[in-house]
C-alpha cells in the first residue's frame, strides 16, 4: 500500500462524476478538485449524463431563488438521481437547494421558492450583529457516521455563506460547525445517498480534498 | 472552536523584462526586488499553511491582465484554497473573466469609487461573496472628513485615495465602507498609504474604524512587520484577516511562525 497524499494526482480513475452545469458559478475548481480526488468529470446539464454517472455533484454559488430557478428544467432529473440511489452531492448553495425552502427566496414579497426537498428543512439567515457572510476557515465536528466524513473530524474547512440549513430532522446533520451558534455544516438524507456540505471542499485544502476523495470512493462503490 | 483568523500572503504580480509574470516586493521604500515566480510561490505558501491568497496585478496594463489570468488559472488548478484577484477591475466583464479563470473573489478599488454601481452589478451577477472592495486609505488631520478618530491626541479621518495614494478623492473611508456594504460588497480590504512598506504595524485606528462600521469581514493590510502586528490588529481592531507580503517573501517569518505566535496567545487560527 502506498501512502499517497490526496493532494497528489491519483494513479487511476475510480469513478465517473457529473458536475451539474446550471449556469451558476465557476466550475473550474470543483472539477479540478474532483479530478485530483480520482474521478473523471463531465460538466453537463444533460439528464442522460446523470443516469450514466457514478455520482452527481450539484455545485453553486449565489442566491437560492436564482439557483432554484436556473435548475428548474432539470429538477425532476435531480430528484430521479436521488430516487435511483445514486450519490448526489450538493456544495454550498447546492447543499441549500437540497432542502425544502429558504428565507433567502422570500425577498421582495415573493412566495417562498421550493427547493428539492430531499433533506426536509429550511435555510435561515444568520442573526443580526454577526459578521455576515460567515467567511473563512472553521472547524468540522462530526456528529454521526457517514462515509463522506471519514478522516475529517476536527479539521478545518472554508465557508462563505449568509444562510444556513435547519433540517426538520436533527439527525440529518452529519457534521456541525460553531459560529456563535452551532449549525449543520454537512447534511445527509436518511438513505445516505443525498448529502451536502455548506463549505467548499474544493477550497478547503487537504481536508477538502479528503472529502472529495471520500465522495469519489462512495461513487466507486455504487 | 470558532471562525479562525485568516493569514493571507499578498502576491504582487508584475511582468519581468521578458514579459513573464514575476513577483516584486518593495524594500524599505526603495526599489522593487524580484522575489520569485507567482505560481511556485503560491504552491509553497499553500504547503506552509496560507489560508488564502491575494494576487494583485500591479502592471495595470492589458498585457499584465492577460498574464494575470494565466497565473490565476495555473494556481487555481493546483492550489485548493481561496484566491482573491485584484488590479484594474472596472467592469462586470472584468469580474466575470477573472472568476472564470479560477478566482473566488475579485478585489476592486478605483473601479468602484468611480462607478459605485459596479458593486451592485457584481454582487447581483456573481454574489456578494466574491465582491471585495479595497480601499487605499490615507490619514487626514483636517476638517473635511465625516468620521473622526483620535490618534495621538489629534483628530483624524481617513480618505480614500486612487492610484496607490497619489490621488485623493475627498471620500471618507468609513462612509464608503458603509456604502459599499449596502451595495453588496462581501468583504472589505483595508490598505493604508501611511503604513505601506513601514513594517511598523497595521493602521489599527483605521482598521478599527472600518470594523466598527460594517458587519462584513475585513482584511487588514499594510505595515505588517511580524506576528505581533497581526496579533494587535486581530485583538484590538477585530480584523478577520491579516495580509502581509515582505515578511513572508523575504523569509523573515514563516506563516507557521505567525500562526504559532497567535495560537499561543489564544487567537484562533487554522493549524
Amino acid at each position: 500500500m502506498s501512502h499517497q497524499s490526496v493532494s497528489s494526482p491519483p494513479d487511476e480513475t475510480l469513478a465517473s462524476v457529473v458536475v451539474v452545469d446550471y449556469g451558476l458559478g465557476n466550475l473550474r475548481s470543483v472539477t479540478r478538485g474532483l479530478e485530483r480526488a480520482g474521478s473523471e468529470v463531465t460538466i453537463s446539464d444533460d439528464p442522460d449524463a446523470f443516469v450514466e454517472a457514478d455520482g452527481v455533484v450539484l455545485p453553486g454559488v449565489g442566491a437560492f431563488r436564482e439557483g432554484i430557478e436556473n435548475a428548474d428544467s432539470i429538477r425532476d432529473d435531480l430528484l430521479a438521481v436521488a430516487d435511483r440511489g445514486q450519490p448526489l452531492f450538493g456544495i454550498c448553495l447546492g447543499m441549500q437547494m437540497l432542502l425544502t425552502t429558504s428565507e433567502e427566496g422570500e425577498t421582495d414579497g415573493d412566495a417562498a421558492v421550493q427547493g428539492l426537498d430531499l433533506v426536509p428543512g429550511t435555510n435561515v439567515r444568520f442573526a443580526q450583529g454577526q459578521k455576515v457572510p460567515h467567511m473563512g476557515w472553521n472547524e468540522l465536528q462530526v456528529e454521526r457516521d457517514h462515509p463522506l466524513v471519514a478522516g475529517v473530524d476536527g479539521q478545518y474547512a472554508y465557508f462563505v455563506h449568509s444562510y444556513y440549513a435547519v433540517p426538520d430532522d436533527e439527525g440529518a446533520a452529519v457534521a456541525t460547525t460553531d459560529y456563535d451558534l452551532e449549525f449543520p455544516s454537512i447534511v445527509a438524507n436518511e438513505a445516505g445517498n443525498v448529502f451536502g456540505t455548506q463549505f467548499h471542499p474544493e477550497k478547503s485544502g487537504e481536508t477538502g480534498l479528503q472529502i472529495l476523495r471520500n465522495f469519489v470512493e462512495i461513487c466507486a462503490e455504487e | 472552536m470558532v471562525l479562525t483568523k485568516r493569514i493571507i500572503p499578498c502576491i504582487d504580480v508584475d511582468l519581468d523584462d521578458d514579459g513573464n509574470p514575476a513577483v516584486y516586493t518593495g524594500v524599505h521604500f526603495e526599489d522593487l526586488k524580484y522575489t520569485g515566480d507567482p505560481v511556485e510561490m503560491a504552491k509553497a505558501y499553500n504547503q506552509l499553511g496560507a489560508d488564502e491568497f491575494v494576487f494583485l496585478d500591479i502592471t495595470a496594463s492589458a498585457e499584465g491582465r492577460e498574464t494575470m489570468l494565466d497565473v490565476v488559472e495555473r494556481v487555481a488548478d493546483e492550489v485548493f484554497i481561496p484566491l482573491t484577484v485584484g488590479g484594474g477591475i472596472r467592469t462586470t466583464d472584468d469580474i466575470k473573466e477573472t472568476l472564470r479563470a479560477g478566482a473566488d473573489k475579485v478585489s476592486i478599488t478605483t473601479g468602484a469609487l468611480e462607478r459605485p454601481e459596479l458593486v451592485n452589478e457584481g454582487a447581483r451577477a456573481f454574489g456578494s461573496q466574491c465582491i471585495v472592495i479595497s480601499v487605499d486609505a490615507r490619514r487626514r488631520f483636517d476638517e473635511e472628513g465625516e468620521h473622526y478618530t483620535e490618534i495621538d491626541g489629534e483628530s483624524c479621518w481617513f480618505e480614500c485615495t486612487k492610484k496607490g495614494g497619489r490621488e485623493g478623492t475627498g471620500i471618507d473611508v468609513v462612509e464608503w465602507a458603509n456604502e459599499a456594504e449596502s451595495r453588496g460588497a462581501g468583504e472589505l480590504f483595508v490598505n493604508s498609504i501611511d503604513k505601506d512598506g513601514t513594517k511598523d504595524g497595521y493602521d489599527v485606528p483605521l482598521t478599527t474604524a472600518v470594523c466598527d462600521a460594517v458587519d462584513t469581514p475585513v482584511i487588514a493590510s499594510s505595515g505588517c512587520g511580524g506576528p505581533e502586528d497581526m496579533y494587535e490588529v486581530f485583538t484590538e481592531a477585530n480584523a478577520d484577516a491579516g495580509l502581509a507580503a515582505s515578511i513572508f517573501h523575504f523569509d523573515e517569518y514563516s506563516i507557521g511562525d505567525v500562526k504559532e505566535y497567535l495560537d499561543e496567545r489564544n487567537v484562533p487560527v487554522r493549524l
